[in-house]
C-alpha cells in the first residue's frame, strides 16, 4: 500500500554501546505476507542495515524449530521469522502454528540462559513494508544492546 | 451459420496491446499483434520509474515485453502499417503492409555488430531526440524482436553493414510485403502521441535548450538513457539544481485545441520531481500547476509524499513565458502566486509536461476501420460500453479512446480482450497451437551451476559491486559459469542463458536480481527452453533486499549479495526435477457482489461460454447504480440498469443468489468451493475463478458541516436523488468538495466527486436556470474529457470557490438560515454565503464488511480497507492468490466506465485459466519418504487440507497431490522428517543458514 511508500530517513543505529559489534540477523519470511513486504519496503527505499539476511520459506507454519536453533548454533546474534497477520495466512493455519513453536522455542532460550529477544515473531503483511523496515532496524538496534550471541564461543561450536 | 474465425488482430503493442495479445492468446486465440515501430513496448518501454510505486518501468514491463515476444501464438508484425479492412465481424480480412527492415528477421541474432560499424547518425526517436542513433539501429536494447533495422532516409549505403554482419541478414533489396490476415475480431490500441510543444512559443521549446518535455525528461532519468542516469541539462551538461516543471502544456488548452485533461501529468510530473531528488540530493523542484489531478489509487498520498517529505514545491499558477537568461542559459519564471503577487524565480531546467494527443495516424485508422472519432480526435465509445468502437467486430483499448494511465489502461486492455473473443468464443482453440518443450535433459548427479548476476540498469550495480560479486560466485562449489548483465531479464539475455546452458552443460540456473515474485516465472520458462527443468533454478534477490535498501553502504551491500549468491547455490545444487500434477478448472466462476460490475463480469463469461453465480448481499441487483438518478449525457442510469439486470436474470448461464453471503471458501485455483448463506440455507458453489466485486458506499459525513443535524445539508447522492425526487426550486446552493477525501485519516481521493457535483450542479441549474451555485474546492479534478463539463459549468455561471485544507469551509446556523463562510486567499478574507441547500461531496469509502471478507478468501487489503491488487501498475485486476480477481469501486473509487472496463479485465483474466485445458496446481507439493514412515498420523492432524493421510493399508503416510498447496506444515511436525517439501528441504534450509553465517562473504 502506498502509504507506506514513504522515503523514511535512515534509522541510523548510531548509539552503538558495543562499539564495532555487527550484529547478523537471520531472517524466514513468508512467501505471500512478510517476503512481499519486505520487497515492498525495496521498492519504497526504505533503508535499514545490511546486518539482516533474509531466507524466503512458503509458509512460518514450516519453519522448522531446528532450523532457528541452527542458526543461533552456528551465530546468528537473532532470528526473525515473519508471517500472514492472523487470519490472513495464505494457508489458513501455518501462522497459528509457528506462533505456538516460537512461544516454546522462546522458553527453551530461557532455559539455555539466551535473551529469548533473540527470537522474535512478526506479522507483517504484504503491504506492510514500513513495517518490515522498522522491525529490521529495531531489531538491529536491540541485538546490538543485546551484544552478541554467547553461544557459539561459549560452546566452541 | 456465419463463418467466425478463432483469431484476432491487435493494432498497437504499447502495454495496452501485449496485454491484450497475451489474455487472448492465453484464452486459446491466435493473435496477430501488428505495430508500426520497430519493436513492441510502447511509450512505457521509454519511461524511467512509474508511479506511485517508483518501480523501474523496464523491469515491470519486461515480463510482459518478453512473454509477448515469445508467446507462440502471438505472431509479432512490426514496421508494419494497415492497408486496407474487408469482411464483417467475425470474419475480417486485414491486409497489412510489412515495411522493410532491410535486415531480415529471420537471420538477425540481435549482436548488434552492423549499428556498430554504422558510420551514420541520426537523432533517436527513442530518446525523443535527447541522444542519437546509428542509421542502422535497434530502439532500445531490450528491444522485442531483437532485430536491427536500417534506417534508408539516413543510410548512405556504405556497405559496412553487410560487410561485418556474420549471419548474412542485411538485405538493402527488401521491399514491402503485404500480408492477408484473416481474423474474428479486431482490438485497436495505437496508444497516443505527445504534444509538441512547439506551437507554445512563449515557452521556447526548441529555441531555448534546458527547456525539454516530460518524455525527453523521462530519458534524461533513465540509467539507460542518454546522460546514462545522471541528470544533467542539455546545454552544458551540468547538474540542474532547480528545476521547474509546467503542467498542462498542450492540456486544458483551448487555444491549442486540446480542450480536455490529459490525466496523467499531474502525477508524472510529481513523480519526475521525486525521482530528480533522489538522484541529486538538494535539487529543488517546482510544480507549476492549475489544478492538482492525482485522482487514482495511491496517488493523494503520493502528492502527500512528494510535497511534505521531498519538498517539492507546489505553485499554483499557470505559467505565461519564459525567458532565457542568455549568459547562463538559465531560464526566468515570472508568476503570480495564489495571494495575487507577481513573482520571479529562475531555474536552471525547465520541464514541460506535455499532454497527451491523439496520433497522426487515428483519422487514417478510423477511415481505414470505417470506426467514428469523438470531437477531440479519439476514439469514440459510449459510456456504458467503453471497449466497443462504433462497428461491430471492433474493439478499443488503451488511451486511444481517452488520456489514460497505465492501471486503467491495462484493466482495460484484459477487458477489451474479453468483448474481442466473446462473440467469437465458439471458435477457441480452433486456430492455436500447443507449446512444444524440448524434453528435459538427463541431469546426472554432478550440479553443474550458471550464476547470471543482474545490474538491473544501474538499479543494482550503482550500490552493488556486481562483477564482484559474479567473480566470487565463481568460487562456490559446483558453479561453471558466472556472467553479469545490464538487464537479464532482457530478450537477448534470455538467449544467453539458454546458450549458456548449452554450452556449459548447465543443469542448474541462479539469477541474482529483483524478486521472484516478479520474475521466476520468466526465467524457469526460459531454462525450460533449454530443457532444464524449470524448478532447476533459483532467483536471489540483489534488488529489493540489498541495492535498494541499503544504498548508503556499498561495501556491506555488495558483501550482502555474496551471501546471497552463495545461499541461493547451496539451495539450488540441492533442487531436484519436479513435476507438477495438472486438474481441470471447473467451468464456472464465482461473482461476490451484484453491482455494474459483477453484472458485467458475469454477463461477459456467459459469452465466453462459462457460468457465472453472482452473490449479492441485497435483495435486488444493481448496487450503486441503484442510487444514481442523473448521468451526463451519458445515457439514462435506470434503464441501463434495467436493462444490465435483464439481460443477466434472462441469461441461462448466469445464476444469481440475492440476499447471500459468502461463508466460506476453500480450494484453490480451478476448484474452488464456496460455501454461501442465503437466508436459512447453506450452498455449496464449486468454482474455477473468484472475482471480487463488492463495490463501496458514499461516506456519511455525520457531525461535519451540521450534517445530520439540518436536513438542507445532504450528500451529493441525496441531492441527486432530491433533484430527481422532487425537482429543484431554491436559489442558493453551496457544494463543499472533498468532505471526508484528502485530509487526515483518509487521505486518498475519492476521483468521482468533482465530476458528480458539477453534474449535479448543471442539474440543478438546467431545473432552475437562476440558481446560484458555489462549489467550494480544492483541487478540481475532472480529468480526461471530464474536463468538458467543468468548463460548461464555469460557462453556465457555477461560481468555483478554492479553499485549503488548512481553513476549511465553516457551516453554521444564523437563526433559521444556514450560513456558509469560505476564506478567499485573492480578496483575503471570507466570503459569506447564505444558501438553501449545502451539498457535501462525501468521500467513498469501502464497505466494513471488506475486512471479514478479506479473511475469508485470503486476500490483502490496501490500509484504508480496499482490496488490494497484485501489482499497482500492470496487475490491476488480479490478486496474488492465483485465481481471485477484483473489479469496480472495491478497488478503489472510479466512475462507471471504469468500472465496466475493469468488470470485464477480470473476466478476461479468469476466462484465462477457465478456458484452459488443464491447469497446473499452484504450488509443489509434499514428498513423503516412505521407508523412514512410522505412520503415525502426526501430519494428518496438521494439514489444513487433508491433503495427507496415513494409507491404511500400507501403514505409511499419502500425500494428495491436488489437494497439497505445498505450505510445509507437515514437514515440520513429523519427528523423524518424512514428508519433505520440494525445493525447501531441511537440508537445504540448514544449508542455507550455515552460509548466510560464515564469516566471508
Amino acid at each position: 500500500m502506498v502509504t507506506e511508500a514513504q522515503p523514511k530517513e535512515n534509522e541510523v543505529v548510531s548509539d552503538d554501546k558495543e562499539g564495532d559489534f555487527e550484529p547478523k540477523i537471520i531472517g524466514f519470511l513468508c512467501n505471500w505476507c512478510s517476503y512481499t513486504g519486505a520487497d515492498l519496503a525495496g521498492v519504497s527505499r526504505l533503508q535499514y542495515p545490511p546486518n539482516f539476511i533474509p531466507i524466503r520459506v512458503m509458509c512460518t507454519g514450516a519453519v522448522d524449530p531446528v532450523y532457528v536453533i541452527k542458526a543461533l548454533l552456528e551465530g546468528a546474534d537473532s532470528v526473525l521469522v515473519a508471517g500472514c497477520h492472523p487470519g490472513d495466512c495464505h494457508y489458513l493455519s501455518g501462522n497459528f502454528k509457528a506462533r505456538r513453536r516460537i512461544a516454546i522455542l522462546k522458553k527453551l532460550l530461557e532455559n539455555l540462559g539466551l535473551e529469548e529477544r533473540r527470537i522474535r515473531l512478526e506479522w507483517i503483511s504484504a503491504s506492510e513494508g514500513q513495517k518490515f523496515a522498522d522491525t529490521v532496524n529495531e531489531m538491529v538496534k536491540e541485538t546490538k544492546k543485546m551484544g552478541p550471541n554467547p553461544i557459539k564461543k561459549e560452546w566452541d561450536i | 451459420m456465419e463463418k467466425k474465425v478463432g483469431a484476432v488482430m491487435v493494432l498497437g503493442a504499447g502495454i495496452t496491446g501485449m496485454q491484450t495479445a497475451l489474455d487472448l492468446a492465453e484464452s486459446g486465440f491466435k493473435v496477430y499483434l501488428v505495430e508500426k515501430r520497430s519493436s513492441i513496448g510502447g511509450v512505457m518501454a521509454s519511461l524511467d520509474k512509474t508511479f506511485p510505486t517508483n518501480d523501474c518501468a523496464m523491469c515491470t514491463i519486461a515480463p510482459t515485453l518478453v512473454g509477448t515476444g515469445r508467446h507462440h501464438n502471438i505472431e509479432i508484425l512490426t514496421v508494419s502499417d494497415i492497408e486496407k479492412v474487408e469482411g464483417e465481424a467475425g470474419d475480417f480480412t486485414v491486409s497489412v503492409v510489412k515495411h522493410p527492415r532491410y535486415i531480415d528477421e529471420e537471420k538477425c541474432t540481435g549482436c548488434g555488430l552492423c549499428s556498430q560499424y554504422c558510420p551514420i547518425e541520426a537523432i533517436s526517436e527513442f530518446e525523443r531526440g535527447v541522444s542519437v542513433r546509428n542509421a542502422t539501429f535497434v530502439p532500445f536494447p531490450q528491444a522485442v524482436p531483437l532485430v536491427y533495422r536500417i534506417d534508408r532516409t539516413k543510410c548512405i549505403g556504405c556497405g559496412l553493414c553487410e560487410q561485418y554482419c556474420k549471419a548474412n541478414a542485411v538485405n538493402y533489396a527488401q521491399e514491402d510485403e503485404t500480408v492477408n490476415l484473416n481474423v474474428g475480431s479486431i482490438v485497436l490500441s495505437p496508444g497516443f502521441e505527445t504534444f509538441d510543444p512547439t506551437v507554445k512559443s512563449e515557452y521556447g521549446y526548441g529555441r531555448f535548450p534546458n527547456v525539454v518535455t516530460s518524455i525527453q525528461f523521462e530519458r534524461i532519468l533513465s540509467a539507460s538513457g542518454p546522460y546514462a542516469g545522471h541528470v544533467l541539462r542539455p546545454s552544458d551538461g551540468k547538474h540542474p539544481m532547480k528545476i521547474a516543471w509546467i503542467q498542462c502544456v498542450g492540456s486544458r488548452d483551448e487555444q491549442v485545441d486540446k480542450g480536455y485533461c490529459s490525466a496523467v501529468c499531474c502525477t508524472y510530473a510529481t513523480k519526475e520531481a521525486i525521482i530528480a531528488k533522489e538522484h541529486t540530493k538538494g535539487t529543488d523542484c517546482t510544480i507549476f500547476y492549475m489544478d492538482m489531478r492525482t485522482y487514482g489509487k495511491g496517488f493523494e498520498e503520493y502528492y502527500n509524499i512528494a510535497k511534505n517529505q521531498y519538498g517539492v514545491n507546489y505553485i499554483k499558477c499557470r505559467v505565461p513565458h519564459i525567458e532565457e537568461i542568455p549568459e547562463t542559459k538559465d531560464l526566468k519564471i515570472i508568476y503570480w502566486d495564489e495571494n495575487g503577487e507577481r513573482k520571479e524565480d529562475v531555474f536552471n531546467l525547465v520541464v514541460l509536461s506535455v499532454g497527451m494527443k491523439p496520433s497522426q495516424d487515428f483519422k487514417e485508422i478510423a477511415e481505414k476501420f470505417g470506426i467514428e472519432l469523438n470531437e477531440y480526435g479519439f476514439c469514440k465509445t459510449e459510456y456504458f460500453s467503453p471497449l466497443k468502437t462504433s462497428r461491430n467486430g471492433i474493439f478499443v483499448g488503451g488511451s486511444f479512446s481517452s488520456p489514460k494511465d497505465i492501471p486503467d489502461a491495462v484493466a482495460q486492455a484484459s477487458g477489451v480482450a474479453s468483448k474481442a473473443s466473446g462473440p467469437i468464443s465458439s471458435e477457441r482453440n480452433s486456430l492455436v497451437s500447443v507449446k512444444e518443450y524440448p524434453p528435459e535433459i538427463d541431469i546426472g548427479d554432478e550440479p553443474r551451476i550458471g550464476v547470471f548476476c543482474c545490474h538491473c540498469g544501474i538499479n543494482i550495480g550503482s550500490v552493488v559491486d556486481v562483477p564482484a560479486v559474479s567473480e566470487y560466485a565463481k568460487t562456490l562449489p559446483n558453479v561453471v559459469h558466472t556472467e553479469h548483465n545490464l538487464y537479464t531479464c532482457s530478450q537477448d539475455t534470455q538467449d544467453k542463458i539458454k546458450d549458456a546452458i548449452k554450452e556449459h552443460n548447465l543443469n542448474r540456473v541462479i539469477v541474482a536480481s529483483c524478486t521472484p515474485r516478479t520474475h521466476e516465472p520468466l526465467f524457469q520458462n526460459t531454462i525450460r527452453e533449454a530443457g532444464l527443468n524449470p524448478y532447476l533454478f533459483d532467483l536471489t534477490s540483489t534488488r529489493e533486499h540489498v541495492s535498494w535498501v541499503h544504498k548508503n553502504d556499498k561495501e556491506k551491500a555488495t558483501e550482502k549479495a555474496k551471501h546471497m549468491v552463495a545461499m541461493a547455490v547451496e539451495k539450488v545444487r540441492r533442487n531436484k526435477m519436479v513435476h507438477l500434477s495438472s486438474v481441470e478448472s471447473v467451468k464456472a466462476a464465482l461473482i461476490i457482489g451484484g453491482g455494474i460490475a459483477g453484472m458485467t463480469a458475469a454477463l461477459d463469461l456467459a459469452d465466453q461460454g462459462f457460468s457465472a453465480y453472482i452473490i449479492e448481499k441485497e435483495n435486488e441487483l444493481g448496487g450503486n447504480l441503484r442510487n444514481i438518478h442523473h448521468l451526463l449525457n451519458e445515457g439514462d442510469p435506470h434503464r441501463e440498469l434495467k436493462s444490465f439486470i435483464e439481460k443477466v436474470e434472462n441469461n441461462p448461464a448466469i445464476e444469481v443468489f440475492t440476499n447471500a453471503k459468502l461463508e466460506n471458501l476453500s480450494g484453490y485455483i480451478g476448484n474452488f468451493t464456496a460455501l454461501v448463506r442465503q437466508c436459512e440455507d447453506t450452498k455449496e458453489i464449486k468454482a474455477g475463478a473468484i472475482i471480487v466485486a463488492t463495490g463501496a458506499k458514499e461516506f456519511k459525513p455525520e457531525n461535519r458541516y451540521l450534517y445530520g443535524e439540518d436536513p438542507r445539508v445532504m450528500t451529493q447522492l441525496e441531492f441527486d436523488k432530491k433533484l430527481h425526487d422532487e425537482g429543484f426550486s431554491g436559489k442558493n446552493i453551496v457544494m463543499i468538495q472533498c468532505v471526508g477525501s484528502r485530509e487526515e485519516g483518509r487521505e486518498y481521493c475519492s476521483r468521482i466527486c468533482c465530476t458528480e457535483a458539477i453534474k449535479n450542479a448543471l442539474v440543478a441549474k438546467e431545473l432552475n436556470p437562476d440558481a446560484n451555485i458555489y462549489m467550494l474546492y480544492r483541487d478540481i479534478r475532472t480529468y480526461g474529457f471530464r474536463e468538458k463539463v467543468y468548463k460548461d459549468a464555469r460557462e453556465k455561471g457555477v461560481m468555483f470557490l478554492r479553499y485549503t485544507n488548512d481553513k476549511k469551509p465553516i457551516v453554521e446556523k444564523d437563526g433559521d438560515d444556514l450560513k456558509v463562510s469560505v476564506y478567499n486567499a485573492n480578496i483575503k478574507k471570507d466570503i459569506v454565503i447564505r444558501p438553501d441547500v449545502v451539498v457535501l461531496s462525501a468521500a467513498t469509502v469501502p464497505y466494513e464488511e471488506n475486512e471479514e471478507l478479506a479473511q475469508i478468501i485470503k486476500v490483502p487489503l490496501t490500509s484504508q480497507n480496499f482490496f488490494l491488487e497484485a501489482h499497482m501498475k500492470i496487475k490491476p485486476v488480479d490478486f496474488a492468490a492465483a485465481g481471485i480477481f477484483l473489479a469496480g469501486t472495491c478497488h478503489s473509487p472510479k466512475f462507471i466506465d471504469e468500472t465496466i472496463s475493469q468488470a470485464s479485465g477480470a473476466a478476461s483474466r479468469a476466462t484465462t485459466l477457465m478456458s484452459k485445458k488443464e491447469l497446473f496446481t499452484e504450488g509443489i507439493s509434499v514428498v513423503v519418504d516412505e521407508e523412514r514412515c512410522a505412520g503415525c498420523g502426526l501430519c494428518e492432524d496438521n494439514c489444513a487440507y487433508d491433503a495427507i493421510k496415513v494409507n491404511e493399508g500400507t501403514g505409511f503416510a499419502e500425500v494428495n497431490e491436488v489437494l497439497c498447496m505445498g505450505c510445509g506444515a507437515c514437514t515440520c511436525i513429523c519427528p523423524s522428517n518424512v514428508p519433505f517439501l520440494r525445493q525447501f528441504e531441511p537440508k537445504q534450509l540448514i544449508a542455507m543458514v550455515d552460509k548466510a553465517l560464515e564469516a566471508e562473504g
